[in-house]
């Protein structure tokens, strides 16, 4: 080994500041060092900084955007009933109030439910350093299905009483309570998670399932307390399907989702470091149980949103995050938002699959349906790739 | 660095019983012991990953315990041993994540981050491996990775936790004179050592660790002699000195008489 510049301090031995070494400078020898062999080291042949790394994050942005406006295109286009753009454009009925009263809107709480549940998954796989970590897969999509219920049947009860509280019936506490509870699940499952005191994914993944099973059980026994409207809905969020909402009801889902989803775009600098180990992390400068905290809650929010506006939608953070990953690598600079665009896009493309592929026999599978046919195999041949992995 | 009169425990086991320590800018001091002597302990404390239940620490002024881990990334630096790799992180990403603590929340890295990152990258000889993943490298390109990450945080304190350890020969003797030439650069830089060997030719000062306490410090030349090491690991050994460089040269005997065979007998 040839002899190394002492470049790290700030000052050099006789104290005077030394300056930081500019981009792409050559190493100058520095006399006194080591008296060793041969000539110094030749100045690294990579001494330019990764040019592409704000162009993959540029390019990866664009085709997301195009991806996601392609499948809102494609999903607004096609139904049971044909359509004519220019036509619903003009404002002409019945094309109109087709395509921009009911698809339209039905493809955009798609695409914001896609996107919230991939950001929620990519988060949250980094918080567990582990790929097969996702809010369906760990019981938070469940929890925010309890609460949402827990709010829709106490209104129920409420009304029934003839307590005139029709308005818990409506979008913004049934999606508090989602919020509500997934956050407290997420407590749950990483509270019951723990194997020693330290967080153990499969311990985890373990919990989440199973916290899956009771909420099933305990919304199908909500299913008998209510009457047969909001029965039948009940049965929607445990399956996971979009619907036709309001307007005001998707524009409170948007806000919702874009401050979670900002909020995790934010921090995925941050989860880069918080998947090394705790004790790394914070020699490196991070205060990891914060910014855990607020990954976890930021997830648990965007979480919650999406399970509000469209029940248990299952595995679309499992599979858009993982593919994603194979072409962007694991920085989640990139990794968030290009997960959040194309989950977006997936989910969208799966509620017009839902949609169009049960045509012929009149009906109509919840979206959850559809992904938990794609998520399930996509499951465990990842787990399998994994247990190959370890075995190696 | 300054620990005066620490003392920790694991639950009821303690490990560090009123040990003192002092370390300064320049200086490479090693820490020996043997196994759970309290060494790495010892590092944690100073890193301020875990707080002492008795005595103070200070590290260049600062409790490692009380003050913002921002601030105290940006003058201490830890490799630890055993640095565990979840994602396929390129060398440079990984470098680049020492800079966190200089960064803002969204990470662009700037003119100053560039720099440190290319300077890391060419004081652990990592140019031509710079874009390759992580898991591509071997067990010693990745202990010289997380020692750039090290660097990159441009601290003034850097601690190693056995840096040698898994590594073969050539590693190990890279390792030790990148922690030499930190050293010689101004850093205070502390390591623990399992190689007395490797630690009393590369370190300028050795303090001896044993059941928790302190039991010797000084320069290598000094420290280890033969009646030492023969009393607190509890083997047998030769002890003599490089004639060129002065440094002791400590060699245990395996197969001759004197220390149980089956293993090593402790006081």
């Amino acid at each position: 080994m040839t002899r190394r510049d002492g470049w790290c301090s700030e000052r050099d031995a006789s104290g005077r500041r030394r300056p930081p070494p500019r981009a792409g400078a050559g190493r100058l020898a520095r006399p006194g060092g080591p008296a060793h062999d041969a000539a110094p080291v030749p100045a690294s042949p990579t001494t330019s900084p990764r040019p592409h790394s704000g162009l993959w994050l540029a390019v990866a942005l664009t085709a997301g955007v195009l991806a996601v406006a392609g499948a809102i295109a494609f999903s607004t286009a096609l139904g049971p009933q044909p359509v004519s753009l220019r036509a619903a454009l003009a404002g002409v009925d019945p094309d109109a109030s087709i395509v921009l009263g009911l698809r339209l809107p039905r493809a955009i709480v798609a695409a914001m439910v896609g996107a919230a549940l991939a950001a929620a998954g990519a988060a949250l796989q980094a918080l567990l350093r582990n790929p097969l970590a996702e809010p369906f897969v760990l019981g938070v999509s469940g929890g925010a299905a309890l609460g949402g219920s827990t709010v829709l049947v106490v209104a129920a009860f409420a009304a029934r009483l003839g307590a005139g509280s029709g308005w818990l019936l409506g979008a913004p506490p049934v999606a508090l309570g989602a919020v509500a509870g997934a956050a407290a699940s997420t407590f749950l499952v990483f509270g019951l998670g723990r194997v020693g005191g330290r967080l153990v994914p499969e311990a985890a993944l373990l919990v989440g399932i199973v916290f899956n099973a009771f909420v099933a059980g305990v919304i199908t026994l909500m299913k008998m307390l209510v009457p047969p409207e909001q029965a039948s809905r009940l049965l929607y969020w445990l399956l996971g399907a979009v619907g036709y909402e309001t307007l005001g009801t998707i524009a409170m889902g948007a806000v919702l989702m874009l401050l979670a989803v900002g909020t995790l775009v934010a921090l995925s600098a941050r989860l880069n470091v918080l998947t090394l180990a705790d004790d790394e992390a914070a020699s490196l400068g991070v205060d990891v149980p914060r910014s855990r905290a607020l990954v976890f809650f930021a997830a648990s929010a965007a979480t919650g949103a999406a399970v509000a506006l469209a029940g248990m939608v299952g595995f679309v953070g499992l599979i858009v995050p993982h593919l994603v990953r194979g072409v962007l690598g694991p920085d989640h600079r990139r990794l968030v938002p290009a997960s959040a665009l194309f989950g977006g896009a997936f989910l969208v493309l799966a509620d017009a699959l839902a949609r169009l592929a049960f045509l012929p026999l009149g009906t109509e599978p919840p979206v959850g349906a559809v992904t938990a046919f794609l998520g399930g195999p996509f499951f465990l041949w990842l787990l399998r790739k994994q247990g190959r992995g370890d075995a190696r | 660095m300054d620990v005066e009169d620490a003392s920790f425990s694991y639950g009821r086991t303690p490990a560090l019983r009123g040990v003192s320590f002092r370390a300064r800018p320049g200086e490479f001091v090693g820490l020996v012991g043997p196994n759970g002597a309290g060494k790495s302990t010892l590092v944690r404390l100073v890193a301020g990953l875990a707080a002492p239940s008795a005595g103070r620490v200070r590290l260049a002024g600062l409790d490692p315990r009380g003050a913002p881990r921002r601030e105290m990334a940006r003058v201490c630096a830890l490799v630890p041993q055993e640095p565990r790799i979840a994602w396929p992180f390129t060398v440079r990403e990984v470098v680049m994540m020492g800079r966190t603590a200089r960064q803002g929340l969204l990470a662009v890295a700037s003119r100053l981050d560039l720099g440190a990152v290319e300077g890391a990258l060419a004081a652990c000889e990592l140019g031509a491996l710079a874009d390759r993943r992580l898991d591509a490298l071997s067990g010693g390109e990745r202990r010289r990775v997380f020692f750039a990450r090290a660097l990159a945080q441009e601290p003034r304190v850097l601690l190693l936790d056995e840096p040698t350890a898994f590594l073969d020969l050539a590693h190990q003797v890279a390792v030790m004179r990148m922690a030499r030439v930190a050293a010689v650069g101004g850093l205070c830089v502390v390591a623990v050592l399992h190689d007395l060997n490797l630690a009393g030719a590369a370190c300028d000062r050795l303090v001896v660790m044993d059941g928790g306490r302190v039991v010797a410090e000084g320069p290598p030349a000094e420290v280890l002699t033969a009646e030492r090491v023969e009393a607190i690991w509890g083997v047998p050994v030769w002890r003599g000195e490089n004639a060129r460089s002065g440094a002791p040269v400590v060699l245990p005997s395996v197969t001759g008489p004197g220390g149980s065979p089956a293993g090593y007998s402790r006081k």
